[in-house]
Parts: structure tokens; sequence; C-alpha cells
């Protein structure tokens, strides 16, 4: 069917062909000629090929963020002040599956997950203890949470004024890019209109009471992890991004204010140029599409801010200290690409949650990226070379023409909505797979220069304290018990009744059910009896 | 197309590959699903957060020969036994249960004695996987 996406082009000299993981054919060398006789121009200037900053990472080095999280608040709350003193600069909570998917911990579909792969947060009581100690203004907080985004924003609100800080100071960003959800990591909730109502709702919101929160980070972490390329990675993002931008502009919003809000999320994986060129050349399309398309000429609101996740699926649990090699590369990758933060995966996230000894390394692999390697010291080191200049023209012609496509199926909704987009993702996963099982596809001591006689070494094993389910549960009781039972009704009718309109903002009243301790699965379930559920297309 | 396309050591199977849980890792599912079908089976795919007694359900009235289990949430051991359990309670414990996913190397070791067939990881091909299914399923 011609859902398939093309394999890469076609080798004339198989035995010399070198292709970059996206397909594209690379030259043994290219000249200045081939490249176009490049210049990129200058950073801070349209269209931002070489950074959206004039003094790069020298006036603000990148943040190191590392997503952690689990079991309940207080274990999270420990590691976070751990992480804070080895000299981490932002927190990146992880929320465990049922807060993700709206799920009270006493839900027969939550038990088995409770804490497992992020931090339970059923309510503001769990907020509160997780950044106890932890001044909300002075930190900046990244939530990785999408179904449940508006829920826990507001609930990040409550937390501030319960900390005495103002909602202006708050910085930091919520995930809260469903689209991407329906297509790969599956945390939906309700149907993709509604869903995106709420993504407006909170954007909105957001941009009035606490403008330096990023409400929305458009992700492309998440498929490119599932399987696709660094070029439909980018382009399906930016499709996302515009289709919440059309979005926002129907429910009256101001281009030229939101976009200098909207931020973005990718995957750095292993071929070191191409992830270097996607960032540089995604980067230059998102001014000029929104230049192009929306009129838009305020620098801040054209300029594409990203954070990005070194590691994923390109970690293997063969010989898995290897993986700190790999990382500290995609880390390399990232900076140079010119990445606004940066979470660099432990060698164990293959297969674990990390232990405090491999988070440790994980953190020292950025500081020795930052302060050691001297590749933060200029402004974009790699612009005017003519394989990067001419490879980042390579990936933007890529990325126009898979965004033609979803453009020709009809529209990014209808080709998630039909599952279209995720058999094209399934296939690439394929692909992908094949390539590594036949070696074409290296991955050195899984496929190549394994050592079969040689048992892997794990490490230390992080064992999560079986007792945390039981002990979430008891404190889910006690809140259900103590809290302001009529309270919690009168805030709940009140969403409920807004979520029947189609008019109402509902921030406001989420951020009053937050206040009166109602839970993240009471408002989910409010919601869902108007909405519905996303019900699955299921395409193999 | 996968390397085991043209052998079809899985013909005339037909097999169930689940999401158990709330995790929505599908790729790995996806994976398998498209490489049994190159296999020659039939394949039945769930779909993601589905709970351990759909998956019984569904495993009964489709009269399936084996159950895949993806789980890439580190709740295995609970997701699978609670299938496991199902299974024997509906009268068909004999239906083997292989398991997929992110699953460190010891709880590998409990799950093949609870009574998983097979743990599939993402270091191995889809041949090896394919021809240990095709193994017990023979």
């Amino acid at each position: 069917m011609s859902a398939v996406p093309k394999p890469g082009a076609p080798q004339t000299q198989p035995e010399k062909c070198v292709t970059t993981p996206s397909g594209i054919k690379v030259p043994v060398v290219v000249t200045r000629e081939m490249a176009g006789d490049p210049d990129p121009g200058l950073p801070a200037t349209y269209p931002f090929t070489r950074g959206i900053f004039a003094d790069g990472y020298r006036g603000r080095p990148w943040t190191i963020r590392q997503y952690s999280g689990f079991g309940s608040a207080e274990e999270s709350n420990q590691r976070y002040r751990f992480l804070l003193d080895q000299g981490q600069t932002g927190l990146s909570v992880a929320l465990d599956l049922p807060t993700q998917c709206g799920y009270d911990p006493d839900d027969p579909m939550a038990r088995p997950e409770i804490g497992k792969v992020g931090v339970s947060l059923f309510s503001l009581s769990e907020m509160e203890t997780l950044f106890a100690g932890i001044d909300l203004g002075a930190i900046s907080t990244s939530f990785t949470i999408n179904g449940t985004a508006a829920i826990i924003y507001a609930m990040y609100l409550a937390a501030a004024d319960k900390q005495g800080v103002a909602r202006e100071k708050l910085t930091g960003t919520i995930q809260n890019d469903i689209l991407k959800e329906y297509v790969a990591r599956g945390t939906w909730i309700f149907p993709v209109r509604p869903s995106l109502r709420l993504i407006a709702d909170s954007v909105l919101y957001s941009n009035e009471v606490s403008p330096r929160f990023n409400a929305i980070s458009i992700a492309g972490a998440h498929v490119r992890d599932a399987g696709c390329t660094a070029i439909e990675e980018m382009a399906y993002t930016l499709a996302n991004g515009l289709a919440y931008v059309d979005e926002l502009i129907r429910r009256g919003g101001d281009v030229t204010k939101f976009a200098r809000r909207l931020s973005f999320f990718f995957y750095t994986h292993m071929d070191l140029f191409e992830e270097a060129a996607k960032f540089r050349a995604g980067r230059r399309l998102w001014a000029k599409l929104l230049r192009e398309r929306y009129g838009v000429t305020d620098d801040k609101a054209l300029h594409f801010r990203f954070g990005v996740v070194c590691g994923g699926s390109s970690l293997v649990a063969a010989q898995p200290y290897n993986n700190i090699v790999r990382v500290a590369i995609e880390n390399m990758a990232a900076v140079l690409g010119g990445a606004q933060s940066i979470f660099t995966c432990a060698y164990d996230e293959a297969f674990q949650i990390p232990t405090e000894f491999s988070a440790e390394i994980a953190v020292r692999t950025q500081q020795i990226v930052q302060h050691e390697s001297g590749v933060a010291a200029t402004v974009d080191p790699l612009g005017g070379s003519y394989y990067v200049e001419w490879l980042t023209d390579q990936m933007e012609k890529g990325m126009l023409e898979v965004m033609g496509e979803i453009d020709a199926y009809g529209g990014v909704v209808k080709a998630i909505e039909d599952g279209w987009l995720q058999r094209r993702i399934a296939v690439r996963a394929m692909q992908k797979k094949d390539a590594t099982d036949k070696g074409e596809r290296v991955v050195v001591g899984q496929n190549k220069f394994r050592r079969e006689a040689q048992a892997d070494s794990y490490g230390e094993v992080f064992r999560l304290d079986p007792q945390i389910s039981a002990r979430v549960l008891v404190k889910h009781a006690e809140l259900k018990r103590n809290r302001d039972t009529a309270r919690v009704e009168r805030s709940l009718a009140a969403l409920e009744a807004a979520a029947a309109t189609d008019t109402h903002n509902l921030m406001p009243l989420l951020v009053e059910c937050c206040h009166a301790y109602a839970t993240v699965g009471e408002m989910v379930e409010r919601m869902k009896r108007c909405w519905g559920e996303f019900q699955e297309p299921v395409r193999l | 197309m996968s390397s085991v396309v043209g052998t079809r050591p899985l013909a005339g199977k037909r097999i169930l590959i689940a999401k158990p849980g709330l995790d929505g890792h599908d790729s790995g599912a996806k994976v398998i699903a498209l490489a049994l079908r190159d296999a020659g089976a039939e394949v039945i795919y769930t779909g993601l957060r589905k709970s351990p007694e759909f998956i019984v359900r569904v495993a009964l009235d489709e009269d399936v020969s084996a159950v895949g289990l993806s789980i890439l949430s580190g709740s295995h051991k609970e997701l699978a036994r609670e299938v496991l359990d199902g299974l024997r309670a509906a009268g068909v414990g004999d239906i083997p249960v292989f398991v997929g996913g992110t699953i460190p190397p010891e709880d590998a070791a409990g799950l093949l004695a609870a009574g998983v067939k097979g743990v599939f990881t993402n270091d191995m091909s889809l041949v090896q996987m394919i021809e240990q299914l095709a193994r017990v399923l023979a």
C-alpha cells in the first residue's frame, strides 16, 4: 500500500555506498560546489540555521535535565535532592503510568503499575511532598505528561500557590503533546478533538498566568524511538506543531504571542552529523513555516527552542557499559545542533530504572562535554562545513517531502485518527529490526564484536521497594477520608459542566479541583463522561 | 519484509499478541506481529492497555495457539502471572504464553519458572524468536 515509507535511495555501487540512518547517500567527500558555496549566515538571525542566540552557550549553557522519578513522592523527592546536589540545573519529572493514563492507584488497571516507571502523583498532596524543600520559584521543572497534562499543570500551579510562589515566576515545561501519544508512547485518554481543546485551554491559560512556562513541548522523541528516521522524526513533529498552531489560532490565540512559548523535544541517536544537521534543518524549517504560512516576523516567536534526550533505543542491554560512550557521542551531537536542554540516559536504562551510580555518570557525561570538551566555546562550530551544510539541506528537503505526504493524505489529525501514521512507524520499526538482525545496522557488542562466552555484566541492579504500591494505596485512602468532600464534589461538578460545553477554558476549574484535593482519576472520569475515550485504530 | 519471509514455520497457527497493563510502548509488539505474519501465522493484536481478563477472554474466543505478552513498564511479573492464572482458571492452561519486552535476566528466570514458555528481549533476532516459537508450537 502507498502508506509504506520508501526505502533509502537506490544504491548504484553497493560496495561503496554509505548512507545515513535516514537513507541519505553520503558522498566520499563534499566539495564547496556540491554544498552550493554555503553561507549559513549568523546565529540569532533568520532563518536561525546557526542557532537562536548570538552568543550560543556562552550566555547560557544548556540545562542539564535528567528525567527521573519513581515510587512515591517521598522517594522521588530524595532522588531530586540528590541530583540537584550533583549540579543538575533543572528537574524533569517522570510520572507513573496510572497518573499518565488518568487512573487512581486503587483502580484494577493501575495496581500493577504504581510507581514503576515514574512517581505516583494522584493528587496535590503528593505534589506537595514531591517538591518539599525545593523552591518552585527558583527551579525549572519539566513534566513528561500528556493525557493528563492539563491536570498536572493545574496541580503545579496549586503547589506553587501553596508554597507562596507567584505563578508568573514559574518556569518549566509540560509536554502536553497528545498527537504523538496516539502515534507512539500511547498514554492517550480522550478522543483527538477534545484532547486538542484541552491543549489549547492549557496553552492559552498558561500564556496569561505563567508566561515564562512552556505549556507544550512538541515531541518527536517517541516516534523516533518507536522506529522512524531522523528526517521523519522532525517532519512528523513539525506537522504536529502546525496542527497545534492552527488549533490555537482557531481558539483566538495570537500566534506571535503563543509561538514564543512553544518548545520541542527530540531524540538524539548515534549518527553524529545527521543528528546535528537534523536540529539545524528543523530550526530553520520551523522559522520558515511560521513566517511563510502565518506571517510571523517576531524573532522570539520564530525561535525553535528544543530539549533532547540522548540514549533510548540506541542503547542496548548487551555490554551495557558501552552505552556510556554512545550517550557521550549523542550528547556532543545535541550540543552541535544547539539544544537548550539535554537529558542523557544512564547506561542501564536499556533494562531498568537507573541506580544512583549510573544516574551520576549520566550527569557527569554532560558536565564533561560542557566543561572539558570545548564544544560549547563558539557558536555552531560546524557552521560552514561543506558536509554539514550539504547534509542540513538534504535533511530539510527530506522533511518537506514527508510533510507533503502527510498533507496529501489529508493532514496529520486524519492520518492519526485513521492509523495511517501509526502503520508507517510500525513498518519502519520492522525495517530497523531487520537491518539490525542482518548486521546492516551495526550495534557493537550486540550484532558485531559480540563476546558470546562472557556473560554480560549489568552492574548494580535497581530494585523498587515492593512496599511502595501498598504505601501509595494507604496514602490514597487517607486522602479520600480526610479531605473536604463537599468542596471536592462542587469542584468536580463544575468541571464536568464546563467540559460539556465547547467554550469554557477548563484550566481555572482544574486548578480548583486540585486545591480541593480531587484526584487525577476523579477529574479524568468527569471529562470521560463528556467526551468518551479514544478508540485505537489497530492496523497492522 | 523480514528475513523470516518464505520459510513460514508458523503456518496454520493463530497467535495473540497482547499489551497488558498501561504500558504504551507498542513498537516491539507490532514488529513481532508483523514478523509472525511473515512467518505464516495468523496474528491477532489487541492494541494497548488491556486487562489480563480481557486477554484471557480473547485467547479463548479466538482459540489461539499461543499468547505473546509485550511489557516494557517493569510490571511483567504481576501481569504475566495474572494472565497465566486466568488461562488456567478458564481451563486452557496449556496455551503457551510468551513474554517480550524489557525483562532483566533474573526476572526472565522467574517468569520461566512461573510457567512462561519463552522470554524474548530486544537483542534476540526475529529468526531466533520464531524458531523458538515454532519448536514450542510444533
